[in-house]
């Protein structure tokens, strides 16, 4: 059979059966955003802290984490993990792998934000008798996600893309489907471009709402 | 009784740098001091030491008789923990050169979010006296513009709106003047007329020789981090003792 006739015979059931891993790609992503977006905003303000151990740990967190490969941390968690008592689901690990990973890039659109945000800004909260924290989350933060919802958004679509590793450690998404569909079927080309097409169809909404966001930057209202 | 504001041989250095070197103060209940002198003489770093935007390096603000950024622990000054040193704060107002309003709140936002975040007010209390605030300082049509809706004098005046709302003991003025348009200026020093004829307490750091003269009862010039000459303005604004005051004063009148 040739490439156009398999698409045109089986298209159909290849393009259900891939459709079927959509939910768990989707808890995934979704999980790992959540789970990078809050602790990367902790690793952040302590890569910000005044106290020079703390901004060390996070600066040595953010460089291990995006100077080794995901697939590697993505093992250490779901092999690794066993080895000190705690047996993490294929779900659970991909999700934690993600996100932990994920927070270094946050944390460091989180810092480029914070201080894109001129002094002033703090100096006139903590006169008016804010602590620094709760300066950070009414005057700084505030105005810093403007400068971070695009970065923001680009990130949870190399995120979304990134996905697709987690089938190595059994999570079973699109890609694992996508793989077992190649065994039965063995037309590697036409399984894996309508898995690509898949993807595509939510990065590429996911960009607009960035290219979007871009443009609305500059205004404050 | 205390003076409301007693500083005590305060010393400041950036590095090498000696910005302050040995400034010691009183200002009493509802007075009002200018401080003038050239650029780099060390007034504004002097302004922000109050408040404890600078640490200083030495020396020990009082302000109603609680010491200010530290306390004593055992005969030792230890620095305070941030939420101490916040409630201090509160009741000192700063107001900044340039302005630094919040841009992602309208004036009234920027009025109301201290005392609801800060003292804990309700929104309507809190909304309440930001209107009350704003109507004060002649901005009460211009509650919901965002500032950069607004003048340079209007910001300046919802800023010391913004100060306003929270009662402060102590008011800083450091140069508030200085980043506005020569036609803006008089809105912002009527406001602040105003705010000495009623009594608040007030340090002002100013290039306004005239304005130091009328508001004032007490002048400080410095020079080189150090109080070169102070008293009522009547002596050192016109009959300036030192020679370097005169020199200054000169050198302001030429201009």
């Amino acid at each position: 059979m040739t490439f156009w006739q398999f698409l045109h015979a089986k298209g159909w059931y290849l393009l259900s059966t891939l459709i079927g891993g959509w939910p768990q790609t989707a808890i995934v992503a979704l999980g790992s955003l959540v789970f990078a977006l809050i602790f990367g905003l902790a690793v952040a303000l302590l890569r910000l802290s005044p106290w020079r151990v703390l901004s060390w740990l996070a600066v040595a967190y953010i460089e291990f984490f995006r100077g080794t490969p995901a697939l590697v941390q993505l093992f250490v968690i779901y092999f690794g993990m066993p080895d000190i008592g705690l047996s993490p689901t294929p779900l659970e690990a991909a999700i934690v792998g993600l996100g932990l990973n994920g927070a270094a890039y946050l944390a460091e659109i989180y810092r480029a934000g914070i201080e894109s945000i001129h002094r002033g800004q703090l100096e006139a909260a903590l006169s008016l008798g804010m602590t620094p924290l709760k300066a950070m989350q009414h005057i700084v933060l505030p105005q810093a996600l403007r400068t971070m919802l695009p970065p923001i958004t680009s990130f949870a679509i190399v995120l979304l893309k990134d996905t697709a590793i987690v089938f190595s450690v059994g999570v079973v998404e699109i890609m694992a489907l996508a793989r077992n569909l190649v065994t039965e079927t063995l037309h590697s080309a036409a399984v894996y471009l309508i898995a690509g097409t898949i993807y595509l169809c939510m990065t590429i909404p996911m960009a607009r709402l960035a290219a979007r966001l871009e443009r609305q930057r500059q205004a404050w209202h | 009784m205390t003076p409301l504001l007693r500083i005590i041989d305060l010393h400041k250095s950036f590095g090498e740098l000696v910005v302050l070197d040995g400034i010691s103060l009183d200002v009493e209940r509802g007075q009002k001091v200018s401080i003038i002198g050239p650029s780099g003489s060390g007034k504004t770093t002097l302004l922000r030491c109050i408040n404890y935007l600078e640490k200083p390096t030495s020396g020990h603000i009082h302000i109603d008789g609680t010491l200010i950024g530290e306390k004593e622990v055992g005969g030792r000054f230890v620095h305070l923990s941030d939420r101490e040193l916040a409630k201090e704060r509160a009741g000192i107002g700063f107001v900044f050169q340039r302005f630094n309003l919040f841009p992602h709140l309208t004036a009234l936002g920027n009025v109301t979010i201290a005392p609801q975040k800060v003292l804990g007010l309700s929104h309507d209390q809190a909304e309440a006296r930001a209107r009350e605030m704003l109507q004060k300082v002649g901005l009460g049509h211009k509650i919901d513009q965002y500032p950069e809706r607004l003048s340079g004098g209007q910001q300046q005046r919802v800023a010391i709106a913004r100060v306003l709302a929270m009662q402060p003991k102590l008011m800083l003025f450091d140069e508030a003047t200085s980043a506005l348009d020569p036609e803006l200026i008089g809105e912002v020093l009527r406001v602040m007329r105003q705010l000495a004829e009623e009594g608040s307490t007030m340090v002002i750091v100013t290039h306004e020789i005239q304005f130091a003269g009328e508001v004032s009862d007490w002048v400080i010039f410095m020079d080189h981090g150090k109080i070169v000459e102070q008293g009522p303005p009547a002596q050192v604004l016109f009959d300036p003792q030192q020679p370097r005051t005169r020199e200054f004063l000169k050198h302001i009148q030429d201009r």
